[in-house]
């Protein structure tokens, strides 16, 4: 009896005395909550206060009531985003630009890195870089512009298809040739920046190993194939992770400079659409929202899925 | 090393050619900058420039909007960089120190963002909400921090040398000191590297004033170039509409639109080699796994 009593009262005081060592910890650290703050309160306005903005997807908003007091609707805004023709097609469009995108972009940087690497001319190999990195950082304004100077009826493309005795084309104004030109250009802009990162990861192989595997005979391809290729596969492990997780992002800026109502066809992505039916043809934003969310939802369970099967398929290292 | 080969040359040749065919479309938008109205009318391809002719540039400078443009491109750019840079910096440094309390629960809460985001309408109706519409801050307020540059500078700081800091704590200097005397001077290529990231983003910003800025003044000059472009292209996109263009005033000819192009973009071309060398080195260390 004694004993138990004594020892609630030392489980008491020892829970105390971690309070308090816990106390002086924060105190302690009283400068770091000073620096963070204004990262934290960013997050909350512009990231959570706006996540808590999509139960409009489940009210019928009215501009007069705000988010608050603006009446449930039971799934209406769902109903009506479902049974809408230009919603689906914008879904279909959004997978398959992002398919295409996972196809024909991906592989293109990992090309781009090992090349670059493979490179021996150390000056030209910089200058090089710096060119294939430099359309990353101009905007899809400013390229949107340069490419259609270059496509237009006057421009240097049709300049040279005529001078070679062909028919004038205009690629802008096709559905084919349209989805050709978001692959291309989105190649011409982001392919060098994406390289970066595997060859920073060529760039941690130690270089022992090229030269253990050169006395042993093996010649370049074999040295890329046994000791480049593995270092980069993890890494694009991970970027294809990221990539499956963005498919529900189609590439709004690229698209949103680009398209014209000729090729709304086949061009139209989610995120112009979410745009369109609430700045242009003003549907409601709560419908906006609801196809925001639906987007939101499935990117996220993709990500998850892709990271899923990463891992346990094809037993590479994931994202977390 | 290795000599001259066949595949060295081989991988040269294809380096090179896709070198300069990323580089064409630039060159020859700076070549359609520079031509006349009679140049252009002329046709072909112009690889060389018939004339070198700068009345497109003057044009451009005696025109209230552009010059208008810029001016508010560069306030945008510098004082949105510095407010980016002194918020991430400080947070980046801040969650750096996994001996923080509750420093796990402020990370966790900040990744969830980069992937699950509430969507253009809330976030739009939030921005609202705050009264924000018609004022420069909308363009630095809501994009102010970048997760992804945040993780970067986090783990920078987590690779630097826990002895400087010791040694200030020695001497009586207290944590936000020690940041602004010791980390950052040691931090040079993060900072150059997020100056660079954070100022393009300010510099290629269009989509928040786009909705949020009615007042044209107040427009940046990536706005103004995507007005000019999209009348432009309604009218360009069939040569009745370009013989007409060529007739009318109010809308710009080719080589001014080239000129704009090129000067929306010399900026970001006069900085990044300079920043170059950094931000390899910077995102080297920073996407080192924790």
């Amino acid at each position: 009896m004694q004993n138990s009593v004594s020892q609630i009262k030392y489980r008491r005081q020892s829970g105390l005395e971690a309070n308090r060592r816990k106390w002086r910890e924060v105190v302690k650290h009283k400068y770091f909550y000073m620096m963070v703050l204004p990262t934290v309160l960013f997050f909350l306005i512009f990231a959570y206060v706006p996540m808590y903005g999509v139960i409009l997807a489940f009210k019928d908003f009215n501009y007069m009531l705000g988010i608050m007091d603006s009446p449930w609707n039971n799934f209406q805004n769902f109903r009506d985003v479902l049974g809408d023709p230009n919603f689906k097609h914008a879904f279909n469009n959004t997978l398959l630009i992002s398919f295409g995108r996972l196809i024909i972009e991906f592989p293109i940087p990992i090309l781009l890195a090992i090349l670059l690497n493979e490179m021996r001319f150390g000056r030209l190999k910089r200058i090089f870089q710096t060119v294939f990195t430099f359309p990353h950082f101009i905007s899809w304004v400013v390229l949107s512009g340069i490419i259609t100077n270059i496509l237009n009826d006057q421009g240097v493309l049709n300049q040279i298809l005529v001078l070679f005795g062909f028919e004038k084309n205009s690629i802008l104004l096709h559905n084919g040739s349209f989805l050709g030109l978001i692959f291309t250009s989105n190649i011409w802009k982001e392919a060098g920046w994406s390289s970066i990162i595997y060859l920073a990861a060529i760039a941690g192989i130690n270089p022992e190993l090229y030269e253990a595997a050169d006395i042993d005979g093996a010649n370049r391809y074999q040295q890329m194939k046994a000791i480049t290729w593995p270092v980069l596969r993890n890494t694009a492990a991970i970027m294809l992770i990221l990539a499956v997780g963005g498919i529900m992002n189609g590439g709004f800026d690229q698209i949103f400079n680009l398209y014209n109502p000729a090729v709304y066809e086949r061009a139209d992505i989610l995120d112009t659409f979410v745009y369109r039916s609430a700045f242009v043809d003003a549907t409601g934003f709560g419908y906006s929202t609801t196809v925001g969310l639906l987007k939101s939802v499935i990117g996220c369970l993709l990500l998850f899925g892709a990271n899923f099967v990463v891992k346990r398929v094809f037993k590479e290292e994931g994202l977390y | 090393m290795k000599r001259f080969s066949i595949s060295n040359a081989l991988i040269t040749l294809i380096l090179g050619l896709g070198a300069i065919a990323t580089a064409f479309p630039f060159y020859q938008t700076l070549v359609q900058s520079l031509s006349t109205i009679l140049d252009m009318r002329a046709g072909g391809v112009m690889i060389w420039p018939r004339s070198i002719d700068f009345s497109s540039y003057q044009y451009i400078f005696h025109q209230g909007r552009v010059v208008n443009g810029l001016l508010i491109s560069v306030i945008v750019t510098v004082s949105g960089t510095l407010v980016s840079l002194a918020v991430t910096t400080a947070g980046a440094y801040a969650l750096s120190k996994s001996s923080m309390p509750g420093r796990n629960i402020i990370f966790i809460g900040i990744i969830l963002t980069m992937f699950f985001s509430g969507g253009l309408i809330p976030l739009y109706l939030t921005i609202q909400g705050l009264h924000l519409q018609n004022s420069l801050l909308v363009m630095i307020l809501p994009v102010a921090v970048n997760a992804f540059n945040l993780i970067l500078m986090k783990n920078f700081f987590g690779s630097v040398n826990p002895s400087l800091e010791e040694s200030a704590k020695i001497d009586g200097a207290n944590d936000l000191i020690i940041l602004i005397r010791i980390i950052v001077p040691v931090s040079l290529p993060i900072m150059a590297t997020m100056s660079l990231f954070y100022a393009v983003d300010r510099w290629n910003e269009w989509f928040l004033p786009m909705l949020f800025i009615n007042d044209t003044s107040l427009h940046p000059m990536q706005l103004v170039l995507r007005d000019a472009i999209t009348n432009l292209s309604q009218v360009m996109n069939n040569s009745m509409g370009a013989q007409m263009a060529a007739k009318t005033q109010n809308v710009y000819s080719e080589s001014v639109k080239s000129a704009m192009i090129i000067v929306s973009a010399v900026p970001i071309l006069m900085i990044y080699p300079f920043l170059q060398k950094y931000f390899n080195a910077g995102i080297m260390i920073g996407s080192v796994k924790e």
